[in-house]
C-alpha cells in the first residue's frame, strides 16, 4: 500500500515512516502542508496520514483542498490538540478518522488497515464467515458448526465489527468508537469483559479458538 | 404577550419609583393649592372686615352726633348708592327702619364677633342667593344695626379652588404615571438588552456585546463598562485556551516521542527474542500519564464551557441505558447487580459524549467501591427541580465532610488510595455538570452507600424531536 505521511515533527515522522515501512507499506513523507498537498494531488496514494498543525498550510486546509480537487483517498488526522471539538472540525474538513497524540503505533496501524479495507468495495454482504463461524446480517443470527449461538444486540454488533475486520488487529478504542460510539476510554477496561463474554459464546467447547487477544494491541478474529 | 409585558412593566423598580413620585407630587400640589386657598380666603376676609370696621366707625360717628334719626338717614342714603355694602337698621320688634335688606337674615356667628348670612339679591332680573359677612350692634332703645359686605367673590374663589384641586391632582397623577411608564419602558428595554446579552454569554457565546445607544447616558456607560469587562474576560479565556492548546501540543509531542521510542525498543527486544517486560511496563506508565493528562485537558476545556459543538436534543434514558449496557458485564463479573428500573423518556439539550462519559465515571466508581453481591441502582426521575439521574451504590459511601473535597482535582480519599484511578473522575463529572448548567449532588444512600445525582435544570428540558416521535 502507498501511504503519504504529512508531519512536521521530524522525530515523529521518522518513527512513523520506519514503522510503516517495516509493516510492508510504501511511504512518502512531507514536512509541511504545501509539499504534502502537492504530493497528494500528483501521486496515487491509498491513504494519507496528516498532522493537524503544519507549517505553511495547516492540516485542515490541506485536506479541504484535496477534497475540492476531487481527491477522495482516506485521510487519518493526527493531532496534539485537545479533543472536544477538534475531532468534529477534523471530520468536517474531510478527514475519515482522527487520532490524538500520543498514540500507540498498533492503534495507528489498525486504523489505517480499517480505512483501506473500507475503501475496497466489497459489495453488499449479507453473510460474514470466519472458519466455521457464520453471521447472517439479515436474520441477525449466528452459527458455529451449524449450532445456533444466541447473541445480545450489542454482542452481535461487536462480533460483526470483528468479523468485518477478520485477520486485522482491532484495538479497544476502535471497538469503543465503532460499536459503542464513545470517544473516550472508560476508567476500567470494560471492553475486555465484553470480549470474554463473547468468547465464551463463540469459542467455548470448540477445539480451535477464533477470537484472539493480541498482546499490547487489541483483538483479532481469524480462522487459523 | 401584551398582558405579560405590562405585568413586567408594573414589576419594575423604575415604575415603582415613578408611582411613588407621582403620588407624592400630586399630594404636595394639593397641599399647596389648599394652602393658597386658605391664605387667599383669610386675606379676603381681612379686607372685608376692614371695610366693615371703617363703615362702622363712620356710622358710629353719625350716631353720636346726629342720633338715631341721623343714623337712619345716613343708612338709607348709603343703601341706595352701595353695591357691595349691606345695611339694616331695625327697632326692638325687628321692624325695619332703614337699609337695603328686605328681611332679617338668619345669621351664623363666626370668630371675632362677625356673623355670616345668606341673602337674596336680583342679578340680571333673577333673585340670587348670596353670602355676606358683617357685624351687628345693639343700639340704645333696643335698636339693632347690621353692617355687612357681600362676599360672593370669596365664594367664587373657593369654588375655583375646590373644582380645580381634584382635577389638578388627577392630571398630575396621570401625566406622572404616563411619563413614568414611558421612562421605565425605555429603561426596561435597555436593561433587557443587557440581560439578553449576559444570557447569551453565560450560554457560552463570549463574542456577544451589549449594544450601545450612543446617547452617552448612564446606561451607555454601564454597557461600555460591561463590554470592557467582557473584552477582558474573552481575552483571558482565549489566553487560557491558547495555554491549554500549547501545553497540549508541547507536552504531547515529547510524550509521543517517549512512547514511540519505548515501543521501538520493545519491538526490537521482542524481535531479538529478549524479554521486553520492563519496557512494556514503562509503556503502561506512559499511558497512565497520557490518560491523566488527557483527562485534565478535557476537564479544563469542559469547565471553560467555550465549546458548544456537539449539543443536541437527546433521550436521557437511552444515554443512561447505553452506559448501563456497557458496564453490565463488568458488574456481573463482580457479582454486583446493576439495576435500572424502566425510566421515563426524558429529552434534554446536552452533549451526548460528555454526559455518557460523566455517567460512565459514576457507574465505574459505583462498581469499583461496591463489595461483591452488592447493588448499583440507576434511576431517572423528573421533578419540579428538573431531572435527576441518580447512581446509588451499596459501598462504603463518602463521609459528609469529604463530599465537597472529592470533586476537586487529584483528591483521593485515604480509603481508596490503593485502588486504581487518577483522582479526576468526579472532577470531570462536576465539570460536565457545570457545562450543562446542572448540579452534581453527593448524598447518602439508604441504608448504606453513596448516591450521586446529576440534576439537570428544568431549562435543559426539550420536547421530543419530531423525527423520534414519528418512529
Amino acid at each position: 500500500m502507498r501511504i503519504l505521511v504529512i508531519e512536521d515533527d521530524l522525530e515523529a515522522q521518522r518513527y512513523l515512516v520506519q514503522g510503516l515501512k517495516e509493516s510492508g507499506h510504501v511511504v512518502d513523507d512531507a514536512a509541511d502542508g504545501e509539499i504534502g498537498l502537492n504530493l497528494a494531488l500528483s501521486r496515487p496514494y491509498d491513504v494519507a496520514i496528516v498532522d493537524r498543525m503544519l507549517p505553511r498550510k495547516d492540516g485542515l486546509g490541506v485536506v479541504a483542498e484535496m477534497r475540492e480537487h476531487g481527491n477522495q483517498i482516506p485521510v487519518l488526522f493526527l493531532s496534539a490538540l485537545s479533543e472536544v471539538d477538534d475531532r468534529v472540525k477534523g471530520l468536517k474538513a474531510g478527514g475519515d478518522d482522527y487520532l490524538t497524540k500520543p498514540y500507540a503505533f498498533v492503534e495507528l496501524l489498525a486504523r489505517i488497515d480499517a480505512l483501506m479495507r473500507r475503501r475496497m468495495p466489497a459489495g453488499v454482504k449479507t453473510r460474514l464467515d470466519v472458519g466455521d463461524l457464520e453471521l447472517d446480517l439479515l436474520t441477525r443470527g449466528a452459527k458455529r458448526s451449524g449450532t445456533e449461538i444466541e447473541l445480545q444486540p450489542r454482542e452481535f454488533r461487536l462480533l460483526e465489527y470483528l468479523m468485518r475486520h477478520a485477520g486485522q488487529v482491532v484495538t479497544r478504542t476502535m471497538l469503543l468508537e465503532s460499536v459503542w460510539e464513545y470517544h473516550f476510554d472508560p476508567q476500567t477496561n470494560v471492553i475486555d469483559v465484553h470480549i470474554s463474554r463473547l468468547r465464551a459464546k463463540i469459542d467455548k467447547g470448540f477445539e480451535v479458538p477464533l477470537l484472539h487477544t493480541v498482546r499490547g494491541a487489541g483483538y483479532m478474529i481469524r480462522a487459523h | 404577550m401584551a398582558a405579560k409585558a405590562s405585568q413586567s412593566l408594573l414589576r419594575t423598580q423604575a415604575f415603582r419609583i415613578v408611582l411613588v413620585y407621582a403620588l407624592l407630587f400630586a399630594f404636595s400640589t394639593a397641599a399647596l393649592l389648599a394652602f393658597t386657598y386658605w391664605n387667599t380666603r383669610r386675606t379676603l376676609d381681612a379686607q372685608t372686615d376692614q371695610i366693615i370696621e371703617a363703615e362702622i366707625a363712620g356710622l358710629s360717628d353719625v350716631y353720636q352726633h346726629l342720633g338715631l334719626r341721623g343714623l337712619a338717614e345716613t343708612v338709607r342714603e348709603r343703601s341706595q348708592h352701595s353695591n357691595q355694602a349691606l345695611y339694616l337698621l331695625s327697632d326692638g320688634l325687628r321692624h325695619i327702619i332703614a337699609g337695603n335688606l328686605d328681611t332679617w337674615p338668619r345669621t351664623v356667628a363666626t370668630p371675632g364677633n362677625f356673623v355670616e348670612f345668606d341673602y337674596e339679591r336680583p342679578v340680571d332680573g333673577k333673585l340670587e342667593s348670596r353670602r355676606a359677612r358683617g357685624r351687628m350692634f345693639a343700639l340704645t332703645g333696643d335698636f339693632v344695626l347690621l353692617v355687612a359686605q357681600d362676599v360672593h367673590e370669596r365664594y367664587l374663589t373657593q369654588r375655583m379652588f375646590t373644582t380645580t384641586l381634584p382635577w389638578t391632582a388627577a392630571l398630575i397623577l396621570v401625566l406622572g404615571l404616563l411619563g413614568g411608564a414611558l421612562m421605565s419602558r425605555n429603561m426596561l428595554r435597555r436593561l433587557d438588552s443587557i440581560n439578553k446579552t449576559s444570557g447569551e454569554i453565560i450560554a457560552g457565546d463570549l463574542s456577544r456585546r451589549v449594544p450601545l445607544v450612543g446617547s452617552g447616558d448612564e446606561f451607555d456607560t454601564l454597557a461600555e463598562n460591561l463590554n470592557r469587562m467582557l473584552d477582558r474576560i474573552e481575552r483571558l479565556m482565549k489566553g487560557l485556551r491558547e495555554v491549554t492548546d500549547s501545553v497540549a501540543h508541547d507536552l504531547r509531542t515529547p510524550l509521543n516521542r517517549l512512547r514511540n521510542r519505548l515501543e521501538e525498543m520493545a519491538s526490537r527486544l521482542n524481535a531479538a527474542g529478549s524479554n521486553a517486560e520492563e519496557i512494556e511496563r514503562a509503556i503502561g506508565e506512559a499511558d497512565k500519564l497520557i490518560g491523566t493528562f488527557n483527562a485534565l485537558l478535557l476537564i479544563a476545556e469542559t469547565d471553560a464551557g467555550t465549546t458548544r459543538v456537539g449539543m443536541t436534543t437527546l433521550d436521557l434514558a437511552s444515554v443512561v441505558a447505553d452506559v448501563v449496557e456497557l458496564y453490565e458485564p463488568l458488574a456481573e463479573e463482580r457479582h454486583i447487580s446493576l439495576v435500572m428500573p424502566p425510566p421515563a423518556r426524558i429529552w434534554i439539550e446536552g452533549n451526548r459524549s460528555l454526559i455518557a462519559q460523566a455517567l460512565a465515571n459514576l457507574v465505574d466508581n459505583a462498581i469499583k467501591y461496591t463489595p461483591e453481591a452488592g447493588q448499583v441502582m440507576i434511576t431517572i426521575a423528573g421533578s419540579d427541580a428538573g431531572v435527576d439521574v441518580a447512581v446509588a451504590d451499596s459501598g462504603p459511601g463518602i463521609p459528609a465532610e469529604d463530599r465537597a473535597r472529592v470533586v476537586e482535582r487529584f483528591v483521593r480519599l485515604e480509603a481508596s488510595r490503593n485502588s486504581p484511578g487518577t483522582g479526576l473522575g468526579l472532577s470531570l463529572v462536576a465539570a460536565v455538570a457545570h457545562f450543562h448548567n446542572a448540579q452534581l449532588l453527593l448524598t447518602d444512600n439508604a441504608p448504606r452507600g453513596l448516591k450521586a445525582v446529576l440534576r439537570f435544570s428544568p431549562g435543559a428540558l426539550r420536547a421530543m424531536p419530531l423525527k423520534s416521535a414519528a418512529e
